[in-house]
């Protein structure tokens, strides 16, 4: 199931571009400081959505992610009503050709195989190619012998790919037990927001899993419960404090603090790459 | 209403009526001639109404077979184990909070051998409806599959997966206590499971809820149970495609390829199992005699294999799965 918001898309600049509302607190912000503030406002602290690329940026070394399979794109296997349009619309207002980009990189010095869902393409949902390439980017971990590292963010399984996205949570999950197999550590970091499909397949049997703060996480969308069950959520329901609280996260972290995190898990997760022994 | 919904009540009137012409024949004061003439009736009656049946039944749409698949009175996953089963010990409890009335899990007896059973329950009747959860399971029912299978691996004998639910219960209190986990541990746990594994979905498939229990070696399908990643009516009102109008739940079924015959095509299913004309509710006994047979059939063919080839070719079977272009 697919929820979707779009508040927050990346770009809601004000003339010039150089300035940027804050959508919580709607103070204004200048741009070359949001980028060094990793776009979490710095008067109200909200963390603004992230795109794939965006993420990688602030996360791999400098230089050292290389993407693969970038051109992977949905096959429509349904021939569904108006999705092809939306695939193009997506692709262009992204310059991505679906919700998942994977590939190598470092992070703070430690090799990893990296994979980030972009919510801006339909609402970060997962079909047969964010299957296909969260399976690639495991199998390249198994190879590589590195960490697999993902940044989940998805509203769920596709609807426009119907049975076929649905599957997708068996096929990557069914990816998951190989890693464990093969003992390469799996780390997720959930990011605003994630829910449903991706949320009850992969993204919840990773070895670690670490979440950003306030980020939306549930298998439901809150206000798909409310409406659904006619109930009043509490504030903070079905966000990443709730879930470390009920037991689902090992850690909730402002961005800042992410990649530091990151970095300290993947030194006692796998060895120091050859060239830096002493 | 939908044509066949409307058929569905005058086949019923029919039913009535037949069995009132049963009744007559039962009285003891009825003639010779007039027992014939009676007899004769109902034959002619039958005989319509299952040419009418298989007119109508030719014409399905995908709607139809929505309001098909959650028939009130389409048999269930205890009335299928009754029927197709020996015996049933059902086994209670997750070992971890509670028992959930949504997924019944056991041993059973097949022929002579030992299976672990587990499956989705939905409710006859209102009572029953709100003690089974109208079939949506929570972390518990999950949990509790799960050590089931355990069990059967270490029995090393075969899990056979009832699956028919809406959706997973998605409610604080199955959140709370992690329903996204349990349906993800499940498939996990299913796609190493060191025993063969049949699964059948024998009337809705529901999303996450659904696949949760429904990773196996091979998965049969009832001809008329649907499968499905959102329910048609949720993937309407979400969709701009439909106007996002719960009312166009119908034109969202078709375009969602729920239907067993396009869900095989799709390769979600290895196979669909025939009903009885009319569907399952018209037949219950003979449906289960379907998914005796074919049951029987793919568990000859499974002990056959050796474990390890069976296990790697369960991974291969869904790390295939694809319908992407290259670019």
């Amino acid at each position: 199931m697919t929820h979707q918001r779009s508040e927050n898309r990346p770009g809601e600049a004000v003339p010039e571009g150089l300035w940027n509302k804050c959508p919580q607190c709607g103070d204004m912000l200048y741009q070359p400081e949001m980028e060094q503030d990793l776009y979490v406002c710095r008067h109200c602290g909200h963390h603004r959505r992230l795109t794939a690329r965006e993420r990688t940026a602030i996360t791999a070394d400098e230089g050292s992610f290389i993407e693969h399979d970038a051109a992977m794109r949905s096959s429509d296997p349904l021939a569904f009503p108006g999705y092809a349009a939306k695939l193009e619309e997506d692709a262009a207002a992204t310059g991505l050709h679906d919700a998942f980009i994977w590939g190598e990189c470092r992070i703070e010095g430690r090799p990893v195989a990296v994979a980030v869902m972009d919510f801006s393409f339909r609402g970060g949902s997962m079909g047969a190619v964010v299957g296909e390439k969260f399976a690639r980017a495991a199998e390249h971990a198994v190879e590589r012998k590195v960490p697999f590292v993902v940044f989940a963010c998805s509203g769920g399984a596709r609807m426009q790919e119907g049975i076929v996205s649905l599957l997708q949570m068996a096929k990557t999950t069914t990816v998951v037990g190989r890693l464990k197999r093969e003992r390469i550590p799996f780390v997720m970091v959930y990011t605003d927001p994630l829910t449903a499909g991706v949320f009850a397949s992969f993204a919840s049997v990773a070895d670690i899993a670490i979440a950003e703060q306030k980020a939306l996480v549930g298998f439901a969308g809150p206000r798909v419960i409310e409406k659904a069950f006619n109930i009043k959520l509490p504030p903070g329901s079905h966000t990443a404090e709730f879930q470390y609280e009920h037991g689902m996260v090992d850690s909730v972290v402002p961005r800042r603090q992410l990649r530091p995190l990151l970095g300290r898990i993947l030194r006692l997760l796998s060895p120091a790459p050859k060239e830096d022994v002493q | 209403m939908s044509r066949w919904l409307q058929f569905d009540r005058q086949l019923r009137e029919v039913d009535e009526d037949i069995g009132k012409l049963e009744r007559l024949l039962a009285a003891p004061s009825i003639s010779e001639e007039r027992r014939t003439q009676v007899r004769r009736q109902m034959a002619d009656m039958r005989r319509r109404q299952a040419q009418i049946t298989r007119e109508v039944f030719s014409r399905l749409n995908a709607w139809d077979n929505v309001l098909l698949a959650r028939h009130a009175d389409r048999p269930y996953t205890l009335d299928y184990v009754k029927a197709v089963f020996d015996d049933l010990i059902e086994l209670h409890g997750d070992r971890r909070f509670g028992d959930d009335p949504a997924i019944v899990a056991g041993l059973a007896s097949l022929e002579g051998r030992t299976v672990a059973v587990i499956g989705h329950q939905k409710g006859r009747d209102v009572k029953e409806r709100q003690f089974r959860n109208f079939g949506s399971a929570r972390p518990e029912g999950y949990r509790k599959a799960g050590r089931v299978m355990r069990l059967a691996e270490k029995l090393q004998c075969p899990v056979i997966s009832f699956v028919d639910t809406p959706a997973a219960e998605s409610r604080p209190e199955a959140e709370e206590r992690g329903i996204a986990n349990a349906i993800a541990e499940s498939m996990l746990l299913m796609s190493e499971l060191q025993t063969p594994i049949v699964a059948i979905i024998i009337g809705e498939g529901g999303s996450g809820g659904a696949i949760g229990i429904g990773v196996a070696d091979h998965i049969m399908m009832l001809e008329h149970a649907i499968y499905s990643v959102i329910p048609p009516e949720s993937c309407a009102v979400i969709l701009e495609a439909f106007g996002r109008d719960p009312k166009r739940g119908p034109e969202a079924a078709e375009a969602l390829r729920l239907s067993a015959a396009r869900t095989k095509e799709l390769g979600a299913v290895d196979e669909v199992i025939p009903e009885p004309l009319g569907g399952a509710q018209r037949d219950p006994a003979a449906a289960a005699q379907h998914v005796k047979a074919a049951l029987l059939s793919a568990l000859d063919r499974l002990r056959e294999v050796p474990t390890e080839e069976l296990v790697a070719a369960r991974y291969r079977k869904y790390r295939d799965i694809g319908h992407f272009v290259e670019g």
